[in-house]
C-alpha cells in the first residue's frame, strides 16, 4: 500500500540538499506520497530506501506502453473509482480487430482505416490506438503473414497479437520485436510458453482467463516471467464486463490486491455496429484500458473518442480552446464580429448557435482561463482592457469594414468601457444566452 | 489463490416512484446500489425509456428526426399514439414547447386541452414538461397539472425560479413533480429541499440534473449524477434519494455533430448513424452514471439504448 509522506521522509538522507529540486527533504517526500515525484531524482538516497519505496509507490494498477514513438499509448496506472475524486490517468487504448481470414487487400483498406482514424478535438489528436490481429484461422503463417502486412504499412502502429498457440504467437510477434506490442490469449493450458514468447518479444501479456479467480490465479503465475500482464476476466455481455472491470478496480485501489492490479482489456464487437458502440460507452466509463472493436465506422470513432475525452478530463480544470478570431462559415468584410470566452463549453455552445443562425461571422475567444463568460467577467478575466487589448492586437481591424463587436448580454456593463479603450469601435451588446444568438443574427443580416 | 469480490452494500436506497396508473404503470429506483449493479444489491427497476413528443410541428428538429416523425407529427395526439402503439413507447414525454413566447406563444388553457387530448389518448404513464420559460411554465403547468389530475402523470419541471407555484399545482393534482437544477449538486439539494418545505414528499420526487449532449458537457453531468448517487447511497442523504432523470433529446438534437453533412465533413461518417449514435452514447453514459428515466427521440437510438439495457440485465 501507499506509504504517506512522513512514511516516505523517514526512508530519505534528511539533508536537505536541494538537488531533487524541492526545498527540504520533506517537501520531496510530500511529492513523491501524491505521485508528483520520482524517487530517482534523489541523488543520495540508499538501495534499500529505494527499494521499499518503489515497493510502496508501485501504482496500484500497474502502468504499461503499448507501442513506441509517436504513437505510443500507455494505459492502467489508474488511483481512483470515480472521475469526480481525481482525474483518470490514462485514456483506455481502442483497438480494432483485424482478422487473419481477410484477403491481404481488405487488411489493407482495414490498417489504412486505422491510420486514417486521426481527428482534431479541442486541440487533442484522437485516434483509434492498435490493432488487434486475430487468428481466427487458426493457421500460423496466416498470421504472420498478417502481422508483416501491418508491419510494412504501419510500423509505429501498437499491435496487439491474438492466438492461443505459442508458435504461432512467436512468427507473428517477430516483426514487432522490442516494439512494446502485447500478446494476447495466455490460459491455464498455454501460460508458460506464452509468457516466454512474450518475455522473448519483449511484449505484454494478456491472459485470456474465464474468471477473476482464474485471472488472479494465472498473473501470479505469469508476473515471474513477464511482469507487464493485462488480464481479459472472460467477460462479454456488458453486464459481465461492468460486473468484473468494478471488482478489479477495486480489488487493486482499495483492498491493494496485486493479483489484479494489472489493465483490463474488454472485447465489446457485436455484429450490430449501434449496438457495439453502447456497449462501448459501458467500457470506456467503466474501467477498461483497451478496448477491442469489430467495426471501424467513422461516426463509431467519433462518438467513442468524444467519449473517452469527457471521462478523461481532469474534472478540475475545464477544457479551453486557444485564443483566437475563429471563423464560423465564409465571414465577409461586412459581417457580424462576437466575442465570448474560452470554456470550451461556451465556445461549443456559441459557435453552434452561430452556425445554426446560418449567418456567417467572425467569433473572437477570448483566453479567460477556461472560464465561462459571467465567471471570467467577475474573476476578471473578461475586462474591458483584456477585451480592449486582444482586439487591437489581433490585427483583426484590417479585415473588417465595420468597427463594431457584439459582446454577450451578460457583460452588458462593459460596453461603455470597451468604447473607451477601443477608439472607433461601436459596442454592441448580444443576447444573455448564446440559444438568443440565431434570433438576433437573423434579426440584422 | 482465491479471490473474494469486493462487494460494495450501502445503507442507502433511492425511493421507488410510479408513474401512470393501471397495467401499463413504470415504476424507477428503488436501488441499494449503483445502476445495474444487480451482482451485489437490490436493483429492482430497468431504467425507463419515454418518447418525446410535442405540441407543436417539431420544426427546429434535424431533418433526420423530423422525417422519423412525418405524417404523424402535424398532431400530438397522433404522435404520441404512433410512438406507443408503432414503436411501443414505455412512456411519453409531452413537451409543451408551443408554449414558449419565442415559439407560438400558445395559452395555458389550450395547452391543457392538448394534455387532456393526450392523456387519454394513450395508456402509458405521462410526463408532462413545459417550455423551460421559468415564467410561463409557472402558468402553462399549473393549468396542464389540472388536466392531468388523476393520471399519476410526472409534471415538469420545477426550477428555483418558479417552483412554488408548479410544486402547488402537483400537490393539489396528485401528480409527481421533476425538480430541475443547473449542473450542480448543492442546487439539487438546495431545490430539493425548498420544495419539500412546501409540503411536496420528497418521495414523489425526481432530481433532474440538467443533461447534456456528447462532448458538450457531458462530463459534468455525468459526474454530478455519480455524485448524487452516491450521496443517496453512501452518505444515506435523503434529499437526494429520487431517482434521476435525463432529458437528452433536447440537448443532443440541437449540437453540430447530429446536423453536419458528410459532405461537409467527411471524418465525421454519415450523418444518419452519427446522429442515432450521439443520442444513444449520451443516453447510455447517464444511465451507466445513475440515471433512473430518460427522455429521447429517436427511435433507432431508443432501441440501441433498450439493448443495452437488456444486455446488462441478461
Amino acid at each position: 500500500m501507499a506509504l504517506t509522506g512522513v512514511e516516505i521522509f523517514k526512508l530519505l538522507p534528511k539533508t536537505n540538499c536541494k538537488k531533487c529540486g524541492q526545498p527540504t527533504c520533506l517537501a520531496f517526500a510530500m511529492k513523491l506520497a501524491q505521485r508528483q515525484a520520482s524517487i530517482d531524482q534523489c541523488p543520495d538516497v540508499s538501495e534499500e530506501a529505494k527499494q521499499k519505496l518503489g515497493e510502496a509507490s508501485a501504482p496500484p494498477i500497474r502502468p504499461i506502453t503499448l507501442g513506441t514513438g509517436a504513437r505510443a499509448v500507455k494505459i492502467g496506472e489508474e488511483t481512483v473509482l470515480f472521475r469526480h475524486e481525481k482525474k483518470f490517468v490514462n485514456p483506455c487504448a481502442i483497438s480494432v480487430k483485424i482478422s487473419d481470414n481477410l484477403s491481404q487487400a481488405d487488411a489493407g483498406k482495414v490498417i489504412a482505416g486505422i491510420m486514417e482514424s486521426e481527428i482534431d478535438r479541442v486541440g487533442q489528436k484522437l485516434r483509434v490506438d492498435a490493432a488487434f490481429l486475430s487468428n481466427d484461422s487458426g493457421d500460423a503463417s496466416k498470421l504472420a503473414a498478417l502481422a508483416s502486412l501491418v508491419a510494412s504499412k504501419a510500423p509505429e502502429l501498437p499491435v496487439i497479437i491474438s492466438t492461443t498457440s505459442p508458435d504461432a504467437a512467436e512468427a507473428a510477434l517477430k516483426p514487432f520485436a522490442g516494439k512494446n506490442a502485447v500478446l494476447y490469449g495466455a490460459n491455464k493450458d498455454n501460460l508458460e510458453a506464452m509468457a516466454q514468447k512474450a518475455k522473448d518479444a519483449k511484449a505484454a501479456l494478456a491472459i485470456a482467463a474465464s474468471s477473476l479467480d482464474e485471472a488472479a490465479e494465472l498473473t501470479e503465475k505469469a508476473k515471474a516471467i513477464v511482469p507487464d500482464l493485462i488480464m481479459d476476466s472472460g467477460a462479454r455481455k456488458a453486464g459481465e464486463m461492468l460486473r468484473d472491470n468494478t471488482y478489479v478496480r477495486r480489488a487493486a485501489i482499495k483492498k491493494g490486491f496485486k493479483p489484479l492490479g494489472y489493465p483490463v482489456i474488454n472485447f465489446v464487437g457485436r455484429g450490430d455496429s449501434m449496438l457495439e458502440t453502447v456497449v462501448a460507452v459501458l467500457s470506456v466509463t467503466k474501467y477498461a484500458s483497451i478496448i477491442v472493436l469489430d467495426h471501424l465506422e467513422k461516426w463509431q470513432s467519433l462518438a467513442l473518442f468524444s467519449l473517452r475525452q469527457n471521462i478523461y478530463t481532469d474534472p478540475q480544470v475545464p477544457m479551453q480552446v486557444q485564443q483566437n478570431i475563429y471563423k464560423v462559415g465564409d465571414p465577409g468584410p461586412k459581417a457580424p464580429f462576437l466575442i465570448t470566452t474560452n470554456f470550451s463549453l461556451t465556445y461549443f455552445i456559441v459557435s453552434g448557435e452561430v452556425e445554426n443562425s446560418k449567418v456567417p461571422c467572425r467569433l473572437a475567444v477570448l483566453d479567460s482561463e477556461g472560464l465561462s463568460v459571467l465567471t471570467a467577467w467577475a474573476a476578471g478575466k473578461f475586462t474591458a482592457s483584456k477585451i480592449a487589448q486582444f482586439i487591437k492586437e489581433s490585427g483583426i481591424e484590417a479585415e473588417i469594414e465595420n468597427k463594431e463587436l457584439i459582446i454577450p448580454g451578460y457583460v452588458a456593463i462593459l460596453s461603455g468601457a470597451i468604447e473607451d479603450k477601443l477608439e472607433g469601435w461601436k459596442i454592441t451588446v448580444g443576447p444573455r444566452e448564446a440559444n438568443g444568438l440565431p434570433a438576433f443574427l437573423k434579426s440584422r443580416a | 489463490m482465491s479471490f473474494a469480490p469486493p462487494k460494495e452494500t450501502w445503507s442507502g436506497k433511492t425511493f421507488e416512484i410510479t408513474i401512470g396508473n393501471g397495467a401499463k404503470a413504470v415504476k424507477i429506483g428503488g436501488e441499494n446500489v449503483f445502476s445495474f449493479h444487480g451482482f451485489e444489491g437490490n436493483y429492482p427497476n430497468r431504467p425507463v425509456i419515454a418518447y418525446e413528443v410535442q405540441d407543436i410541428p417539431p420544426d427546429d428538429w434535424p431533418q433526420m428526426v423530423k422525417d422519423v416523425y412525418a405524417g404523424v407529427s402535424a398532431d400530438p395526439v397522433t404522435w404520441a399514439k404512433h410512438c406507443v402503439e408503432k414503436l411501443g413507447a414505455k412512456a411519453i414525454a409531452l413537451r409543451l414547447a408551443g408554449t414558449h413566447p419565442d415559439k407560438g406563444d400558445i395559452s395555458a388553457d389550450q395547452a391543457a386541452e392538448t394534455v387532456k387530448k393526450v392523456s387519454s389518448a394513450v395508456d402509458v404513464p405521462l410526463i408532462i414538461l413545459g417550455s423551460n420559460h421559468a415564467e410561463k411554465d409557472s402558468v402553462v403547468l399549473v393549468k396542464a397539472a389540472e388536466a392531468a389530475k388523476g393520471t399519476n402523470a410526472l409534471l415538469g419541471k420545477a426550477q428555483e425560479a418558479n417552483y412554488k407555484t408548479i410544486v402547488a399545482a402537483a400537490l393539489a393534482n396528485d401528480l409527481k413533480l421533476i425538480a430541475m437544477s443547473e449542473l450542480d449538486i448543492n442546487l439539487s439539494k438546495q431545490l430539493n429541499i425548498l420544495i419539500t418545505q412546501m409540503g411536496f414528499d420528497k418521495e414523489r420526487l425526481v432530481t433532474d440534473p440538467m443533461s447534456s449532449a456528447l462532448s458538450y458537457g457531458l462530463e459534468y453531468t455525468y459526474s454530478v449524477m455519480e455524485r448524487i448517487k452516491l450521496a443517496a447511497l453512501a452518505q444515506n442523504d435523503a434529499v437526494l434519494q429520487g431517482p434521476m432523470l435525463a432529458d437528452v433529446g433536447m440537448y443532443v438534437w440541437k449540437v453540430k455533430e447530429t446536423q453536419a453533412l458528410e459532405a461537409d465533413l467527411p471524418q465525421w461518417g454519415n450523418l444518419k448513424d452519427r446522429g442515432v449514435a450521439w443520442e444513444a452514447v449520451t443516453t447510455t453514459s447517464l444511465l451507466v452514471a445513475g440515471t433512473n428515466l430518460a427522455i429521447m427521440r429517436h427511435p433507432d437510438a431508443v432501441a440501441a439504448v433498450e439493448k443495452f439495457i437488456a444486455e446488462m440485465e441478461g
